[in-house]
């Protein structure tokens, strides 16, 4: 699946999407992932959007979803 | 002209044309909003800022915003033009133009689409000051996420 990272996030890891090869899981399964493969970007309080939506950590993501992780927002 | 109603856009914003795509012949008024770049934040020097937009979900939440209007306000027209990539002082970052048959409406809506911007439209920004950079999140101080973000149908 693909993950697309903005802001600080991005420049944490350094590009602006990742790929990952997981089975289908959940959006707190998927934070849990990050945080042990990225040690040094604080996901956990960030909020993920599947499909263009905001979603919950109890949300499914299944393989062909696109996965955002957005930090704060700061618009306007 | 472009006629979408919501935009992201890598140029300086054209206000006129922003306002154009709410006049209408019931309107009794046009309320324009434009959200600029200011350069003392808290006794700190901005230099300029960079932002950066999740784009199609951006769209969608403006179009989400509109929605909320229309159930509030049917009466009321929305546009709304986001500025993104590099600006300076006092650049132009959106413009809202919201026009309704009578003012009253058209100031409250147009204040109800910038706070709504701030909450779930994932927009960022990043002040380059003086002596570094730092990516802004969480202006409204909610925590650990935009109230709105979530639970978007909460405000009924």
């Amino acid at each position: 699946m693909e993950i697309l990272l903005f802001a600080h996030l991005q420049e944490a890891i350094g590009q602006p999407k990742i790929t990952v090869d997981l089975p289908a899981c959940t959006v707190g399964e998927l934070k849990a992932w990050m945080a042990s493969h990225y040690p040094n970007v604080a996901v956990q309080q960030v909020m993920v959007a599947v499909n263009e939506e905001f979603a919950t950590d109890a949300t499914v993501i299944e393989q062909e979803d696109t996965i955002a992780f957005i930090p704060p927002i700061s618009g306007g | 002209m472009n006629t979408a109603f919501f935009e992201i856009i890598d140029k300086p914003i054209d206000v006129e044309e922003v306002r154009q795509k709410v006049v209408s012949r019931n309107a009794g008024a046009i309320t324009v909003f434009i959200g600029t770049v200011r350069e003392m934040t808290n006794g700190k020097k901005t230099l300029h800022l960079e932002y950066q937009a999740y784009i199609p979900m951006a769209i969608k939440m403006f179009e989400q915003i509109a929605k909320e209007i229309k159930e509030r306000w049917s009466d009321a027209q929305v546009a709304i033009t986001h500025r993104i990539g590099h600006l300076t002082i006092s650049d132009i970052a959106v413009v809202i133009a919201v026009s309704s048959p009578h003012r009253k409406i058209a100031y409250e809506a147009n204040e109800y689409v910038i706070d709504r911007i701030k909450q779930i439209v994932p927009i960022w920004k990043k002040e380059c000051w003086e002596d570094g950079t730092e990516w802004i999140g969480d202006q409204l101080e909610n925590v650990p996420y935009p109230a709105g973000a979530a639970s978007m149908n909460e405000e009924d």
